[in-house]
């Protein structure tokens, strides 16, 4: 992979994250158990839109500069290829409304279901916690764009992490109920962790030039940081086994097809619709 | 067209979600470029997002557009810089008087990083002065506050977060 594509690829993926787990949380929007809460969610799922948004305006750069060939083949989407043809450059609206479902590189755990509250606050925790290290780490990129990209967002992370420490905190110490339901999401969403410190192609070339990280080396860290807020919790530490992994690669749930179903729709059926 | 005019009319433009503070008071104006060339002046401005998601950003943007243009400047362009990030150390102590007369409480820290995982600080109520207040919900009807209430005079108030 070139190193371009490469870059191309990874802040896609850094985007798509931020995308849907933004769509996730916003799905709370008018749901939530009380308004503070409902209120704390879609301010966190503003900041993640926010952050993809800024990460979309530059990968459609970076992907508008690409030899024509590359951009033609990059993405299957028609309606793309469309506008590759006739020399229009793309832009963030494209990138997310336009592209398909396995051209989407986000980790398969952002895609995962609300569920309950405990599966929507475990999910957050295990974002957040990893965010809080890799956000740091990006800070230091040799590309400026997703160095300073990064150092804005790394202030919001810490609000992020707050918030969803202090609920697992809440629900994990709290009655037999919630700590029996708090304890399932963390075990069956831990299967999900793996894959934030797995490298694929791109994570391999973006960090030999120093513009990524190595994810495996942050992982010590990050269950330390997890085990500490457990141990608050009283809940007991999910033991390591096989871990799910595919979505950096495009391979996905069943759950991201409905979100794009919803996401995606306006701009297919009604291409170039504004409001 | 000067720099110091520039920021003069830049001082008109109030922030949609806080109307009691300028773009000026809350420092994310860093930077006016003004160039001249046989097609006319042509202003730069450079901004900062206080949050990378906050819609105040376009209105705010637009604002200056429409302030500029009322003092001739028809042509502008608008730049967003996101490093440094931005933080409410920029705001001005003026700044900080007017939002607390507003009955936002506001930011009385330097960085927010001093704050441990859990740890919490003390917020003075801006109605009634009692330090006796209690976090509500870091998270407020807007990225920059956090909803609290004074144990005192017993009235909720926002908070503007130490960012």
């Amino acid at each position: 992979m070139n190193d371009q594509k490469a870059l191309l690829q990874y802040t896609l993926r850094l985007a798509d994250d931020g995308l849907i787990l933004g769509h996730r949380l916003g799905e709370w929007c008018g749901h939530g158990p009380i308004l503070e809460q409902d209120i704390a969610l879609t301010n966190t799922s503003l900041d993640h839109l926010g952050r993809a948004r800024s990460l979309y305006q530059y990968a459609a750069a970076v992907f508008n500069a690409l030899p024509v060939a590359d951009k033609a083949a990059f993405f299957t989407s028609v309606a793309i290829q469309k506008e590759v043809a006739e020399e229009t450059a793309i832009d963030e609206d494209d990138l997310a409304y336009l592209r398909d479902g396995w051209d989407y590189r986000n980790v398969l755990l952002v895609e995962q279901p609300n569920q309950d509250w405990a599966y929507t606050v475990a999910r957050s925790f295990f974002y957040d916690s990893f965010n809080s290290l890799f956000f740091k780490e990006l800070s230091k990129s040799t590309d400026q764009t997703l160095a300073s990209i990064a150092e804005k967002s790394l202030k919001e992370v810490t609000y992020h992490l707050r918030w969803s420490s202090e609920w697992c905190v809440r629900l994990g110490d709290g009655t037999d109920e919630s700590h029996a339901r708090m304890q399932q999401a963390i075990n069956e969403l831990w299967a999900y962790t793996g894959e934030l410190f797995t490298m694929n192609d791109a994570d391999a070339a973006v960090a030999a030039q120093g513009i990524g990280m190595d994810l495996a080396a942050l992982r010590p860290q990050w269950k330390e940081l997890v085990t500490s807020v457990f141990e608050e919790a009283t809940m007991a530490m999910p033991t390591d086994a096989w871990m799910h992994k595919g979505g950096k690669d495009g391979r996905h749930t069943e759950y991201l097809g409905y979100i794009l179903a919803e996401l995606q729709f306006v701009q297919r059926a009604y291409p170039g619709m504004e409001w | 067209m000067t720099k110091e005019e520039v920021l003069g009319w830049l001082a008109d433009v109030t922030d949609p979600e806080v109307p009691a503070l300028t773009i000026l008071d809350l420092g994310i104006v860093r930077d006016i470029q003004i160039s001249e060339n046989n097609e006319g002046t042509t202003v730069k401005v450079w901004i900062t997002p206080t949050y990378s998601g906050c819609p105040a950003m376009d209105v705010i943007a637009i604002g200056i557009r429409m302030a500029l243009a009322g003092h001739g400047a028809h042509k502008v362009e608008i730049e967003q810089q996101m490093s440094p990030a931005w933080t409410t150390d920029w705001m001005t102590e003026d700044g900080k008087r007017k939002l607390k007369e507003y009955g936002i409480a506001p930011p009385n820290r330097k960085a927010f990083q001093s704050l441990g995982l859990f740890e919490e600080e003390v917020i003075a109520c801006p109605r009634c002065g009692s330090e006796d207040t209690e976090l509500v919900s870091q998270f407020g009807p807007t990225s920059c506050k956090a909803l609290y209430k004074c144990l005192t005079c017993k009235e909720p108030f926002e908070h503007f977060k130490c960012h």
